[in-house]
C-alpha cells in the first residue's frame, strides 16, 4: 500500500508539449511502472498527435474517456495553470497535482472556492510542489527518482530539495519510503500537512512519518494538534527558517513571517508540545526518525 | 511589490475611497506650488518611503503656514529616515506627499490580507486606529473584527455595515464607511493585492470617512496582468543587490552576517542558513539559484555576495537531483575563476554524479573545501570565516 498514488494510477499530463512537461513526462515514464502509468497528454491545439507514443487529447475529459486516467499532473505556465486545475476537477479525476510555480494567489482563491462550493471530490496537491512518489511504483512530478527506496516511512514537506535531502538521508540509513509527498510552497494550496498525516495514519504500510515545514502560515501547527489527538505512529519534524527575518519572503510565496505569526520557533514549540520530536539540525532528520522506530 | 502611500491613495480614489487632496513632490521646488494649490490653513508634509512607522521616525509633520511647509519639506526630503521597519541605516527620502490637513475626530483601522486557513480575503477592522495594529492584535484581539469574504459575492452591504458599526462608525456615516470598505475590497481583488491597509481611516468632525494613509502590496506573480501597477515600482526603495539578483532570476535577500550561501531550492536554502547559525555562524544572505545552477548564474551569485564588505566565506550547498553534480562543479570552478574568488569556499554537493563532481573540484587547483553533509559544511565554513 501507499498513499495517493500507486502503480495502478493512470496519469494525464497537462502541458505535455512544453519543455518542462516533456522533460519530466519522459523521466516519469522511465521510472518503475511509468510506461504503463503515464497514458495521456492534453493540448487542445495538438489533439490527435502524440508525445513519444503518449496520445495527446484536446481536453482532460476526452483523455479520461479514451484512456481511463484518474489523475493529472499540471505543468501549464502560471497564467493558465488555475484553469488547467479546474479542467481536471471538472473532469472528475481523483487527484490533480500542480507542479507550476508562480500562479497568482487570486486565481487559486477562485479555483479553491469553486471546488468547495460545488462539493467536488477531486483532491488537489500543490501548486508549486515537486509532486508525489511511491518508490518502485510511480513517480509523478520533478523529484529525482533514484534517491528513493521502497519502504515504510512516509515523508511530507512544503519544499523540494529539502525533501530530497531528507529522503536521501533515510535511504542511506536503509529506511525506505512508503510515499513521499511535496505539498508545495504557496500560501493557497490543496492538501496540507494535516491531510497527508491522516492518510499516512490510515496506511497499513507506513510505520512513521517525517514532516518538514517552513516559516509562514499555521499548517504545521494544525497538523501537530491533530497528530496529538489521533496519530498512532511516530512523527518527527524539521522547520526551515529559524534564521529568517520577519517581513522578508524567503523564496516561496508562502514562506514569510508576517504579523508576528509563522515563526519557526513557534512551530517547533507547538510540534514538541504535541509529541512530535524535532531537530534544529537538518542533517539529523534521518537519524532522528530512526531513533523513534 | 510595494508602492508608496500617494500611489496607493490614487488607486483607492479610483475605487471610490475618499482621500485628502494631496500633491506628490520629488523636489523642493515643487513644494511651494503644491502648498499654493492645496490652500490652507493646515498642511501635512509626509515622507514617502516604503517602510512603515514614518510618523514616529520624524517623517510626517504638520505645517500651519507655507513657510512651515517649505521648512519641513527641506528637512525631510533627503533625510535618512529611520523607522522600526527600515533597519538602523534608515531609508533616504526622495519623495514627499503634501496634503491638506484633516479634522480628525476618530481614528480607525482597516486592513486586508489573504487568509491561508480559510483561503479567502480577510477584512480586519478595529476602532483602535492610528496605533501599531500588531500591538492591538497581541493584547486586545477582541478589538479586531474580521470578515472572510466570499470571492464569488464580494463584500456585501450587510457585512460592511456590520463591521462599520462594530468599529464605532456612527449610524449617519455607515453608508460612507460601507463605500470605503467595499471600495477597498474591490481594489484589493482587482489589482491582485497581497496587502491593503488604511491606518488610520478617520471620521472627520463633520462625519465624513476618509483614508488618511494607504499601504498596498501586490502579488508579484500577478504583475504580468497589471502593467499600470508595474509602472509604480520604485527601485530606489529596494535593496540594490536584490534588484540585481532578480535580473538573473535569483531569489536573493541580504542579511547581516558574514557567511554567504548559495543553495538550490528555497527550503534547503533556509535550512542551510539555519545550520550555519546552529554552528555559531551568521548567514550573509538567502540565495536560491533555482533549478539551473549554470556557470552564469553561479558567477552572478558570487558577485552579489562579494558586494558585502563583511563577507568572510561562502558555502555552496546543492542537491543535485535532476541537475548533475559534475555540471554544478564545473559551474562553481568557472565562476570562482571568473570573479577571482579570494574568500574561502566550502562546497557540499549531494546527488547524481556526486563523486565526479567532487573530483572536478579537487582537480581544479582551487582551494575549495569539500564537505559531505550540511552539518559538516556548516562547521567548516564557520571555521573558515573565523580563520
Amino acid at each position: 500500500m501507499s498513499i495517493l498514488v500507486n502503480k495502478h494510477t493512470r496519469v494525464v499530463t497537462q502541458g505535455i508539449t512544453g519543455k518542462t512537461g516533456q522533460f519530466h513526462t519522459r523521466a516519469c515514464r522511465e521510472y518503475a511502472d511509468g510506461k504503463n502509468c503515464f497514458v495521456a497528454g492534453v493540448n487542445p491545439k495538438k489533439a490527435g498527435e502524440d508525445f513519444e507514443g503518449v496520445p495527446i487529447f484536446a481536453s482532460v475529459r476526452q483523455a479520461r474517456e479514451k484512456t481511463g486516467v484518474n489523475a493529472s499532473v499540471v505543468y501549464v505556465p502560471p497564467a493558465g495553470a488555475a484553469a488547467a486545475i479546474w479542467e481536471a476537477v471538472e473532469a472528475d479525476l481523483d487527484l490533480v497535482i500542480c507542479i507550476t510555480e508562480g500562479i497568482p494567489v487570486r486565481d487559486m482563491l477562485d479555483v479553491r472556492d469553486r471546488m468547495r462550493k460545488e462539493h467536488r471530490r477531486t483532491v488537489l496537491l500543490g501548486p508549486n510542489c515537486p509532486g508525489v512518489i511511491t518508490p518502485d511504483e510511480i513517480k509523478i512530478g520533478i523529484m529525482p527518482g533514484h534517491i528513493h527506496r521502497k519502504g515504510r516511512i512516509g515523508v511530507v514537506s512544503r519544499s523540494g530539495t529539502l525533501t530530497y535531502e531528507a529522503v536521501a538521508q533515510l535511504t542511506e540509513l536503509g529506511l525506505g519510503q512508503s510515499t513521499a509527498v511535496g505539498i508545495g510552497g504557496d500560501p493557497v494550496n490543496g492538501l496540507k500537512h494535516v491531510d497527508i498525516l491522516k492518510l499516512f495514519n490510515d496506511d497499513p504500510d507506513t510505520d512513521a512519518v517525517v514532516m518538514i515545514g517552513e516559516i509562514g502560515g499555521t499548517d504545521e501547527e494544525t497538523a501537530a494538534e491533530w497528530a496529538k489527538r489521533h496519530m498512532k505512529k511516530p512523527v518527527v519534524g524539521f522547520i526551515a527558517g529559524v534564521t529568517a527575518p520577519p517581513g522578508k519572503r524567503m523564496g516561496h510565496a508562502g514562506a514569510i513571517i508576517s504579523g508576528g505569526k509563522g515563526t519557526a520557533q513557534e512551530k517547533l514549540a507547538v510540534m514538541e508540545a504535541c509529541g512530535i520530536r524535532t531537530t534544529k539540525n537538518p542533517s539529523e532528520i534521518g537519524r532522528l526518525l530512526k531513533s523513534v522506530l | 511589490m510595494k508602492i508608496h502611500e500617494y500611489q496607493g491613495k490614487e488607486i483607492l480614489k479610483r475605487y471610490g475611497v475618499p482621500v485628502p487632496r494631496g500633491v506628490a513632490c520629488f523636489s523642493l521646488d515643487e513644494v511651494t506650488a503644491a502648498a499654493d494649490k492645496l490652500g490652507g490653513p493646515v498642511w501635512v508634509v509626509k515622507a514617502q518611503i516604503h517602510a512603515g512607522g514614518r510618523g514616529k521616525g520624524g517623517g510626517v509633520k504638520l505645517a500651519r503656514s507655507k513657510d512651515e511647509v517649505r521648512a519641513h519639506a527641506s528637512s525631510i526630503l533627503g533625510m535618512q529616515l529611520v523607522t522600526h521597519q527600515t533597519g538602523p541605516q534608515g531609508q533616504k527620502v526622495r519623495r514627499l506627499l503634501i496634503e491638506e490637513g484633516a479634522d480628525i475626530s476618530k481614528e480607525l483601522y482597516v486592513g486586508m490580507v489573504v487568509d491561508r486557513a480559510t483561503q479567502r480575503v480577510c477584512l480586519m477592522a478595529s476602532s483602535e486606529g492610528g496605533m501599531d495594529i500588531e500591538e492591538v492584535a497581541a493584547h486586545t484581539p477582541e478589538r479586531i473584527h474580521k470578515v472572510f469574504v466570499d470571492p464569488a459575492r464580494g463584500l456585501v452591504d450587510a457585512e460592511a455595515d456590520d463591521v462599520a458599526v462594530k468599529i464605532g462608525v456612527p449610524a449617519a456615516s455607515v453608508p460612507q464607511a460601507r463605500a470605503v470598505l467595499q471600495g477597498l475590497y474591490k481594489a484589493f481583488w482587482e489589482t491582485d493585492a497581497s496587502l491593503a491597509e488604511i491606518n488610520p481611516l478617520i471620521l472627520t468632525g463633520d462625519g465624513r470617512v476618509v483614508a488618511l494613509d494607504a499601504k498596498m502590496n501586490f502579488d508579484s506573480n500577478a504583475l504580468f496582468r497589471h502593467p499600470e501597477i508595474m509602472e509604480l515600482r520604485d527601485l530606489d526603495e529596494e535593496d540594490p543587490a536584490e534588484v540585481e539578483a532578480s535580473k538573473f532570476d535569483l531569489s536573493y535577500i541580504q542579511l547581516d552576517g558574514n557567511i554567504g550561501c548559495l543553495v538550490n531550492g528555497a527550503g534547503l536554502a533556509m535550512a542551510t542558513m539555519d545550520t550555519i547559525k546552529l554552528f555559531g555562524g551568521e548567514p550573509a544572505n538567502f540565495l536560491d539559484v533555482g533549478g539551473g545552477a549554470t556557470t552564469e548564474k553561479v558567477t552572478e551569485a558570487f558577485k552579489l555576495m562579494l558586494r558585502s564588505p563583511k563577507l568572510r566565506a561562502i558555502l555552496v550547498n546543492i542537491f543535485g537531483g535532476i541537475m548533475r553534480c559534475d555540471v554544478i562543479a564545473e559551474g562553481v570552478v568557472a565562476a570562482s575563476k571568473a570573479v577571482g574568488l579570494k574568500v574561502p569556499l566550502v562546497v557540499r554537493m549531494k546527488g547524481t554524479n556526486e563523486a565526479l563532481g567532487k573530483q572536478i573540484l579537487a582537480d581544479s587547483g582551487l582551494p575549495i573545501i569539500s564537505a559531505d553533509t550540511m552539518a559538516e559544511a556548516a562547521e567548516r565554513v564557520v571555521a573558515a570565516a573565523k580563520g
